[in-house]
């Protein structure tokens, strides 16, 4: 194993760490700074036993791309859920299950993918198939479930598959 | 004049975030069963909170001169756990009071997680759809 | 101005304390009572910020930040529960 890969395992979560360290101090300071770095290279070594393998994360604008459009249907969502809470009556409201079928295979990727589908309209990942290849999501207003599939799969997992490889 | 603008801002997030919190937490009386109380919650209310944050951070940095952003981590650390808390409060559901056979196939060998542990020989409950394509191994790195 | 729209945001999660309360209390299941007080805990929090802002004190910021966590860890706990029966196996 070479030194960047026993040393600094996930290069990744050291910089998170470090940045959140100086989120909670609430000021940049030489000393945060320092103490950030140094907790960013001991917590991944100390627990490194917990993930063998980092991720393949590539493809940079993808990244940012993805984080605004789930931004962008956060919001949508938000007003398009409070709407139907607020205005609808609830005999009006088609809940339903749907299976979504995965074609991504990195365990990263299908947890963000069930994070992103919680936060955004009116779905919420309920569950995972025994084999990790099906994601059971449930709609609040689904009236056409094959279209709210392939829009789950085109919108989202297509995406995150280019970005996880 | 930047004041003013940050005044009418740190106010108009206080009052849209409040708003988005009780929506959700109203969505939790009116709506029917668990699975669509769900909705509610984890959408709109962890919105408002983070606009009720946001508005805290523009109030501390702006008007009283503080910088200040550590609100981000609060924010940052109830947009990551909102699904995780959300999907768990769904299995726990499952669990006790909604039936496999009442959910949709998995269209797969092996049924839902929540009723068929995974790393077993098998599955425990039919999937009604069996498939006959061999199991999936992720497709060999070039 | 701040100071309307303080008051409307203590009025708007006081109210929003009060539905959690109601479907904690009368909640017909425990995944609903659990839910019930994982809103009611981030509807506490925004309070607290809240009242950090009409107080003019970020020193409430780390009774925030502790809220949080113990409300998702709490929450976490209890569904274990209900799915294991057991928290730590």
């Amino acid at each position: 194993m070479n030194l960047h890969g026993r040393w600094l395992p996930h290069p990744l979560i050291t910089l998170v760490l470090a940045g959140f360290w100086l989120l909670l101090m609430n000021e940049i300071t030489v000393g945060g700074i320092v103490m950030g770095l140094f907790l960013g290279l001991v917590i991944p070594l100390y627990t490194s036993r917990f993930w063998p393998e980092a991720p393949a994360i590539h493809n940079l604008p993808r990244i940012i791309e993805y984080t605004l459009i789930v931004l962008w249907d956060i919001i949508v969502a938000n007003v398009l859920v409070a709407w139907w809470i607020l205005f609808w009556r609830v005999d009006r409201l088609k809940p339903s299950f749907m299976t979504v079928p995965l074609d991504i295979y990195s365990p990263e990727a299908i947890t963000m993918l069930a994070g992103t589908i919680t936060m955004t309209p009116g779905t919420v990942s309920c569950d995972l198939s025994a084999d990790g290849r099906a994601l059971l999501v449930h709609g609040l207003h689904t009236p056409d479930v094959e279209g709210t599939v392939a829009d789950i799969k085109n919108r989202y997992e297509r995406r995150l598959g280019e970005i996880f490889g | 004049m930047l004041m003013f603008i940050a005044e009418i801002l740190v106010a108009l997030l206080i009052v849209i975030g409040s708003t988005f919190a009780l929506i959700g937490s109203f969505g939790l009386v009116k709506l029917p069963d668990l699975v669509t109380r769900l909705h509610g919650p984890t959408k709109a209310t962890t919105l408002g909170v983070g606009a009720v944050l946001i508005a805290s951070m523009v109030y501390f940095t702006v008007l009283e001169g503080e910088f200040s952003f550590h609100e981000l981590v609060i924010t940052l650390f109830l947009f990551l756990t909102a699904p995780l808390t959300a999907n768990i409060i769904a299995k726990a559901y499952m669990h006790r009071h909604i039936r496999h056979d009442s959910l949709p196939p998995t269209n797969r060998t092996e049924g839902w997680a929540t009723y068929d542990p995974p790393g077993e020989e098998g599955p425990l409950v039919p999937t009604q759809k069996p498939v006959t394509e061999p199991p999936a191994t992720p497709p060999a790195k070039a | 101005m701040i100071e309307l729209a303080l008051v409307y945001g203590f009025i708007a999660l006081a109210l929003a304390l009060l539905c959690t309360a109601w479907r904690l209390s009368f909640g017909p299941t425990m995944p609903d009572r659990i839910l019930a007080l994982d809103t009611m805990v981030i509807d506490a929090l925004a309070l607290v910020i809240l009242y950090g802002i009409h107080h003019g004190r970020s020193v409430l910021f780390e009774a925030a930040i502790l809220i949080a966590m113990v409300g998702f860890i709490s929450t976490v706990a209890y569904c274990r529960f209900i799915l294991r029966g057991d928290v730590i196996e």
